[in-house]
């Protein structure tokens, strides 16, 4: 059942993550598989937000929250004394489920990334930002509109622009905490269209609460109950035949014995 | 009884949704064991007086099995079961295609049970067809407790009945390919007899898929074509 995929991108062990004296994980471990989706499920608070940021050490910016484990993107141990914060932020990027364009223009959002890590004003940061912006499936919408305020874009702008500035550096695991949540159906079958041609270039990590979404376009699945990966497996597996009785109760809508 | 806790949804509606096609597949298959009950009757009593009512309950089982289908289709289309549930819906709609098969093999040997009124002797022969008859009918009343209680090792158990059904049948053949020899006048009177084990069997054929699909929905395994189910039938 829990076969290790064939690529790891992103390999989590015995993650544990306190806030103040909260544990919010507790030993979560997951192999990220390359290019492909890798759904994380789970109730409110079973910790699914906080195990993504673990990936790109965001719960650094959080006073008082503390990790224990380990995360191994390629070579890179995330949280080995002197570990590179910037290198690993560039190799995991993440997009939220409130796109968070900068105040700035089209052009100059999908470029900050690659300004930061060095590369000048000229055709080659303009080739880039083409690029990402095609990726990303807004290009057309925008290629007149470079120099415009990104907040003037539309929600569903925002949320490609976003992403299209977090591949823009090309990472290798992209990470999407809720990120269809706000989207009508046709928008969101749209997006997970995106989700899927991304997911030919780069490692996904999808964190949901819309099951048929990650039923739809997840090739592997965990499930995160107190904390823990309690089930990790094929997606097709999971939906037909899941190990574990709480997996179960909570695909299926169950109510749980201690409810 | 509730092995899959089918019961045990946050949306009570889905419950009662779930409840009441496990209900109506099970009411469905009491109707078929009635047909092949009437079937078994008309051969042993030699009277065809309930060949009307068994007309009358393939109506009723026809118009479950459309009705079913479609009240899984609703439940697919509006709830997108998973898991256990997913494989309820699936096993119900699969159930339904071989029940009423079922039911059309008692609705032959009825009306071959018509045609053998008049005729005279072959007790013995007719003693197996009964026999055949009663064995397939507890396949079948196996098959639906089995699916009711969702009990593996009762599935298993009717699977491994098939053997003694495709026994018998292999002694009524015999004995009419015997008879056919000695009094070829008699012919038509034994194939008809033939066609009744044929069908016979076939029932207790389907009987095994219907407990093909109780493990699968059990276990969430297809055995299928795999001797898994024979494997299984050790314990």
């Amino acid at each position: 059942m829990n076969a290790a995929p064939v690529s790891v991108a992103l390999s989590a062990r015995d993650v544990s993550l306190w806030y103040g004296a909260r544990q919010v994980l507790d030993a979560a471990s997951l192999d990220v598989a390359s290019r492909c989706i890798t759904a994380v499920v789970g109730r409110s608070g079973s910790g699914k937000s906080s195990l993504l940021r673990c990936f790109n050490r965001l719960n650094d910016e959080i006073d008082g929250a503390r990790v224990q484990g380990s995360v191994r993107v390629g070579e890179l141990d995330a949280y080995a004394r002197g570990a590179s914060l910037s290198e690993l932020r560039r190799r995991v990027g993440m997009v939220f489920q409130r796109p968070n364009p900068f105040p700035m223009s089209v052009h100059d959002n999908v470029g900050y990334g690659l300004r930061l890590f060095g590369l000048k004003r000229g055709a080659e940061l303009d080739d880039r930002i083409e690029a990402a912006l095609r990726v990303a499936g807004l290009w057309d919408e925008v290629a007149n509109r470079l120099d415009d305020s990104a907040l003037d874009l539309s929600f569903g702008q925002q949320q490609r622009l976003v992403i299209a500035r977090a591949i823009a550096v090309e990472p290798e695991v992209l990470l999407l905490d809720e990120p269809a949540s706000a989207l009508d159906l046709a928008a969101m079958l749209r997006f997970e269209e995106l989700l899927l041609q991304l997911a030919s270039r780069f490692a996904i990590v999808l964190v949901t609460h819309n099951m048929q979404q990650a039923a739809r376009v997840s090739r592997w699945m965990a499930f995160l109950h107190e904390g823990r990966v309690l089930e990790f497996g094929d997606t097709d597996a999971i939906f037909t035949n899941p190990h574990r009785r709480e997996t179960e109760d909570f695909i299926t809508g169950r109510i749980v014995s201690g409810d | 009884m509730d092995r899959l806790h089918l019961s045990q949804h946050i949306s009570r509606q889905f419950n009662a949704e779930i409840e009441d096609v496990r209900k109506r597949a099970l009411a469905m298959g009491g109707l078929v064991e009635e047909q092949i009950a009437a079937a078994v009757t008309i051969l042993e009593s030699r009277d065809a007086g309930t060949l009307a009512q068994i007309g009358e309950r393939e109506r009723r089982i026809n118009q479950s099995e459309v009705a079913l289908d479609e009240q899984c289709t609703f439940i697919l289309a509006r709830r997108q079961p998973t898991a256990s549930d997913l494989r309820l819906v699936l096993t119900v709609m699969k159930m339904l295609g071989d029940l009423e098969r079922i039911g059309d093999e008692a609705k032959r040997i009825a009306r071959i049970g018509e045609r053998l009124v008049a005729e005279e002797g072959d007790l013995d022969v007719m003693a197996l067809l009964a026999e055949l008859g009663a064995a397939t009918r507890d396949m079948l009343r196996g098959a639906l407790d089995a699916f009711v209680r969702l009990d593996e090792a009762l599935a298993h158990d009717v699977l491994r009945r098939d053997v003694q059904v495709d026994r018998i049948y292999r002694s009524v053949q015999d004995a009419l390919v015997a008879r056919m020899q000695e009094y070829p006048d008699a012919i038509p009177a034994q194939l008809d007899r033939l066609w009744c084990a044929r069908s016979f069997e076939r029932i207790g054929d389907r009987c095994k898929n219907l407990c093909e699909f109780v493990l699968y929905l059990v276990r969430g395994k297809d055995v299928r074509h795999t001797g898994l189910a024979k494997a299984g039938a050790a314990y």
